[in-house]
């Protein structure tokens, strides 16, 4: 039974400083082999769109290197000697392989769009997907920071590097390897400047990316703190006021904003001077490159046409160069992105549903609790033998401090969470025998934080059953007590809700989650400080509404206030994880324990 | 934007090194293949050995210098964006800080945050770009064509039609294209939406088995944002292999009539070389300029952003003519003289009407109300939170605007309904009630909120670090924690409201007895859903939507207010079977 609940679903490991397309960032993949195996195998799904592109980046740099090349014979063999007609000849021939290249960069580019932007929708897809199967103790693990930043910078990552860094990398190599050739080719003695450039200019770049790397790190933890404290100080803004606290945090702030500024100069100025430093020596190569020309062409008999075709190439050969150092940063972010969004996939789910898993076709909502024991964490018990009997009708209510428990019974019964050792039973059933949508489409539960969806308040109220009419929508809401205001909204039950109901009171907020819980008509109702923050008179209203719909059906109840627990069948008093309590309101008044300090410490 | 001209101050001198440098750094680049061509055409031509070597170590030296140019000019730049990001910052936040509550209500926490941090972000990469670009690029431009035409001003022709064609492709594909990146972020908005809230409310979707439900949702948001983007990169990409095509077109052009020429012996080949080596400059500082006037264009949203905040004019200030430095308040009376408030000037209705109101030093007093009844509102009147739309609010017998703010507040100590801790010590947030208590003091407030003991029981103590690194409270501990700060000053007046409803009722009863003995003269008022957390008041308040509906102690409430003995009755069923 205990393995059910082993370490799986962990924190995942931190979240890396987020790599910013263009900026020399500093993470790293752990184990960038594996990470490029599993994106191979979303690429792969389009295997031959990705041949083609290849095959089109082949003709494109092919056909730039190849037009360079096309000036040596132009000059050598039509120009000096004046050989008008071939000129044409040769002219027809270049501008073809000129508009040869461009077409084939149309849909080059084109199709490595789609490549990338259908790769990384199935990335989506699978990632969202797989969220949904995993269980509770995920998310109480992991931020929703941490998630979110997974699906928005890590998705963002890895979408910029198959949008562009493939290819550039690619066509890159691809020059600088046709370059190379076709200047030993032309001139091998010639090809020596380059040959003594190239390493300077692969030496200053990987002294700028070292030294940048560490600066930027120091630059992230400063603008971390940057952005923390101006995170906290203007989320805080009122109790700055309230506490005349301007002056302090100004002075404050002006502190981690200055560090932040030199360890940002640094970080900038390193990363911003590789790009013109290699177009520099690559402009000193120019230099050198003429200039040996000049005297090889004099000395050795070096052809004009071989010197300019030779010139030319020198001129494109910087690019590549710091081309390759970007991409080279934007693919390791893209990597560590990807490892961070299968680390995701890599989650154990929620354990599947036995083979002879049941499904009730109607639940009454008879629950048993039998010796029940459950931890979050295998070292720390939260419930110790926990029993219960509850017949279908009863109304039960669970009260104790903060931290008692409470909740966590609740969780168990949806089997948000699976016990330890025990047994839960519903109407004699094993809840670990049933389906599990069969199991929580037999309940409702209503929470106390209240979050709304993006959409319309009936299509937020029909989201506990999504086939309900619009008149069990109104049925449900007036039984809650939310009809009242909802026709009050500019358009009723039609009105639009955004940013999680923003305009919408807590108690308001409330109502519409009662009614969601309603319209579904569950067996079960649990409902977890539902009301704790709508007025006693109200909520005597909806108390009204939930008694007749509960009517021969089961409910549970968490509240700190009692007057809302007094009427319920069995009051249960929680301490410490145990039930130290139990029996109706006038049972344990006159047991004066402390379910009567309770009461009266409350209505004293 | 001359707004932005102040946070440039400290960097004047980089503003203009900067660009000389740029200006340096070009010249000595753009005369390279002129200089190549010298080689080919006279020193090749003539074989002169010693006019190469003289050419060539010219070029060595103009690119050496070029590199220092270069070097300096990032230098500078990098200083100069990376200062203007930090100053701007700076005023924002010292901005923000003088802000009311009507201006942070106005402006929301959340967009602030963002705007101070991602926006500023993006000016500086923005200016960055621009200290390298913006002059780079056009006098690139600008010297290329110059000696292009030096070299032969027969084939400038090819230049005056190379120059518009891209221009006016770059225009249309970017006229096209860039709004459907206002699409792609919409989508990639709506896609984002759909996960936050399936995050937020994953036990709602699981209690619901509502995955499927869910994951058909984010289907349809995530295939509309493949197709947008698709669609939207798709076009904009279509600049490269325009301007590839433009560029290799020309080199033809070139070619063609650069070589007749050479032919005709009007033309030398090594002009040649560096025509078309110049005719490949002009363009790319062409798509460069585009670039930066594209990242310009998108930096516009940021900044607007930005100017919004630092135009914002707080409402709430110390009136030069009325203020007066020496008054403080000594004893805690409060009164409310037909005040009239509505959040909105050009709402329609006042939120609260004629309160009329006078609480005398060291009273206690319960205001109670429905959600709504304006009970918040009513109190953040006292500090000058806000201020009042028609009427007066005294304190000490004089009106609150006639305080500054410094002392007005530090005596009105407010413990609000939604409160906040700051990273730190717990120590160290106990301070901000009274910056130089001693650790007596701190122990003596923490005992009188009933926090000490929990206090004691963690690990470091008062020395405990709060927040995500550190020790976790819950919500009755954190309210415990705000009142202690608090009543740190043993201020005149202690407004608490709705702070303890985390607190259980024990706890309670036990703040109000140490309150009873160590703040005997301190006026305060209380805002609470229990009746049992207001009956200690002197007097009772009932507010009702925005107006007072009736006004005394528990026992005349009861006898002369129906609502009152609604609230009361809804909370206090059988007590006879005691």
């Amino acid at each position: 039974m205990i393995s059910e609940t082993k370490n799986t679903n962990k924190k995942l490991s931190p979240v890396g400083l987020p790599g910013r397309h263009g900026s020399i960032s500093t993470e790293k993949p752990k184990n960038a082999k594996q990470v490029i195996v599993r994106l191979w195998d979303y690429l792969k799904q389009q295997k031959s769109l990705l041949i083609l592109v290849f095959v089109l980046l082949a003709i494109n740099t092919g056909s730039s290197l190849g037009a360079s090349y096309l000036l040596r014979p132009i000059i050598n063999n039509y120009i000096i000697p004046h050989n008008i007609p071939g000129l044409i000849h040769m002219i027809l021939l270049l501008a073809s392989i000129y508009i040869i290249g461009g077409i084939a960069s149309v849909f080059q580019n084109r199709l490595m769009i789609k490549v990338a932007q259908q790769t990384v929708a199935v990335i989506r897809t699978d990632l969202f997907s797989k969220l949904q199967t995993l269980p509770l103790k995920f998310f109480d693990n992991n931020s929703r920071g941490d998630l979110m930043s997974r699906f928005t910078n890590d998705v963002d990552n890895v979408s910029e590097a198959l949008n562009t860094s493939i290819l550039q990398l690619f066509t890159s190599a691809a020059t600088l390897l046709g370059v190379f050739i076709l200047m030993v080719y032309i001139s091998p003695m010639l090809t020596l400047v380059t040959l003594v450039i190239v390493p300077i200019m692969l030496w200053t770049a990987s002294t700028i990316i070292k030294k940048s790397k560490g600066y930027f790190t120091s630059q992230q933890v400063s603008l971390g703190a940057v952005n923390g404290y101006v995170e906290e100080m203007i989320t805080g803004q009122k109790v700055v006021k309230v506490f005349c606290y301007e002056a302090s945090a100004e002075a404050e702030f002006e502190t981690i904003n200055d560090d932040l500024r030199d360890k940002a100069t640094k970080a900038q100025l390193y990363s911003g001077i590789m790009m013109p430093v290699i177009q520099n020596l690559n402009t000193l190569n120019f230099a050198l490159t003429a200039t040996l020309g000049g005297l090889l062409a004099i000395f050795k008999g070096l052809d004009l046409g071989g010197l300019a075709a030779f010139l030319q190439y020198s001129k494109q050969f910087g690019r590549p160069v710091t081309e390759i150092s970007n991409q080279y940063n934007s693919m390791q972010s893209a990597l560590a992105g990807a490892e961070r969004i299968f680390q995701i996939m890599d989650q154990t789910p929620e354990r599947a549903d036995p083979v002879d898993a049941v499904a009730l076709v109607h639940v009454n909502g008879n629950v048993v609790f039998k010796d029940v024991t459950f931890a979050y964490d295998a070292d720390k018990v939260i419930l110790k033998n926990i029993s219960l009997n509850v017949k279908a009708g009863q109304k039960i209510a669970f009260v104790g401090t903060t931290g008692a428990g409470k909740t966590t019974i609740m969780n168990l019964l949806p089997r948000f969470y699976d016990i330890q050792s025990g047994l839960i039973t519903i109407d004699g059933t094993d809840i670990k025998q049933m389906q599990r949508s069969n199991l929580r489409h037999s309940m409702a539960i209503v929470l106390q934080d209240t979050h709304l969806f993006t959409g319309t308040v009936i299509e937020n109220i029909r989201y506990g059953r999504l086939e309900a009419t619009d008149e069990e929508v109104v049925t449900a809401s007036t039984l809650a007590g939310a009809h009242s205001f909802i026709k009050r909204m500019p358009k009723g039950y039609q009105t639009i809700l955004e940013n999680d109901g923003g305009n919408l009171s807590q108690g308001q907020r409330q109502l519409l989650n009662i009614s969601r819980a309603t319209v579904a008509k569950p067996s079960i109702l649990i409902l977890d400080e539902a009301t704790s923050s709508i007025d006693t008179r109200t909520e005597e209203i909806i108390q009204k509404g939930i008694d007749q719909l509960m009517q021969g059906r089961t409910s549970f109840v968490i509240a700190h206030r009692l007057s809302t627990v007094r009427n319920a069948d069995e009051i249960l008093v929680m301490e410490h994880g145990e039930i130290i309590e139990r029996g109706n309101h006038e049972t344990l008044l006159a047991l004066k324990g402390r379910y009567f300090e309770l009461y009266t410490g409350q209505f004293n | 934007m001359k707004e932005y001209f102040l946070f440039f101050n400290n960097y004047k001198k980089a503003l203009i090194l900067s660009p000389l440098l740029v200006i340096i750094d070009v010249i000595c680049e753009i005369v390279q293949p002129e200089l190549m061509s010298k080689i080919v055409d006279d020193g090749i031509g003539k074989k002169d050995m010693t006019y190469i070597l003289y050419t060539g170590g010219l070029m060595v030296f103009l690119s050496l210098i070029a590199i220092a140019g270069n070097v300096g000019n990032t230098y500078y730049a990098a200083h100069i964006s990376v200062g203007f990001a930090a100053e701007l910052r700076k005023g924002m936040f010292n901005k923000i800080q003088q802000f009311s509550f009507s201006n942070i209500d106005k402006l929301s926490s959340a967009s602030l945050v963002t705007r101070l941090t991602n926006d500023v972000n993006i000016l500086q990469e923005v200016i960055m770009m621009s200290l390298k670009l913006m002059i780079r690029a056009p006098l690139m431009l600008l010297f290329a064509v110059v000696i292009a035409v030096r070299i032969n001003a027969a084939l400038t022709f090819i230049i005056a039609v190379a120059i518009p064609l891209l221009s006016i492709i770059i225009y249309i594909i970017l006229r096209f294209g860039l709004p459907y990146f206002e699409k792609v972020q919409q989508k990639l908005d709506q896609v984002n939406v759909v996960i936050q809230e399936n995050l937020l409310n994953i036990r709602v979707v699981k209690s619901f088995v509502r995955e499927d439900f869910e994951k058909k949702k984010f289907a349809i948001s995530n295939e509309a944002l493949r197709a947008v983007s698709i669609k939207a990169s798709g076009i904009v990409i279509l600049i490269m292999p325009v301007m590839q095509l433009v560029m290799g077109l020309s080199i033809v052009a070139i070619i063609w009539f650069g070589g007749n020429k050479i032919m005709a012996g009007s033309f030398k080949v090594g002009q040649l070389m560096s025509f078309i080596t110049y005719m490949t400059q002009i363009l790319m500082s062409l798509m460069m300029l585009s670039m930066t006037i594209m990242m310009l264009a998108r930096a516009g949203a940021s900044s607007e952003r930005i100017l919004e905040v630092l135009n914002t004019e707080s409402d709430i200030t110390d009136t030069p003519e009325t203020i007066n430095d020496n008054l403080i308040i000594k004893k805690g009376k409060v009164q409310f003289e037909n005040v009239f408030f509505k959040y909105h000037s050009d709402s329609s209705e006042y939120v609260l009407r004629n309160i009329n109101l006078t609480v005398m030093p060291g009273e206690t007093i319960a205001i109670i109300g429905a959600t709504g009844a304006a009970k918040s509102t009513l109190v953040q009147l006292i500090p000058r939170l806000y201020d009042v739309s028609k009427g007066r609010v005294l304190v000490d017998d004089v009106d609150v605007r006639d305080y500054t703010l410094q002392n007005l507040r530090s005596q009105i100590r407010l413990v609000m309904q939604q409160n906040e801790l700051f990273s730190g010590t717990i120590k160290q947030n106990l301070k901000w009630g009274n910056p130089s208590a001693s650790d007596e003091d701190i122990i003596a407030a923490a005992k009188d909120s009933q926090a000490h003991d929990f206090i004691m029981s963690f690990p470091y103590q008062y020395n405990s670090v709060l927040g995500q690194m550190g020790v976790n409270i819950s919500g009755g501990q954190k309210q415990r924690l705000c009142i202690a700060r608090a009543i740190l000053n043993k201020p005149a007046i202690l407004i608490l409201d709705d702070s303890t409803s985390a607190v259980d009722t024990a706890t309670e009863k036990k703040i109000w007895e140490s309150f009873k003995a160590h703040l005997s003269g301190t006026t305060i008022f209380i805002i609470a859903q229990r009746i049992s957390s207001i009956q200690s008041a002197s007097r009772i308040i009932l507010l009702d939507d925005g107006a007072i509906i009736g006004i005394g102690t528990h026992n005349e409430l009861i006898k002369s207010s129906t609502v009152y003995q609604d609230i009361y009755n809804s909370q206090q069923i059988k007590i006879a079977v005691l």
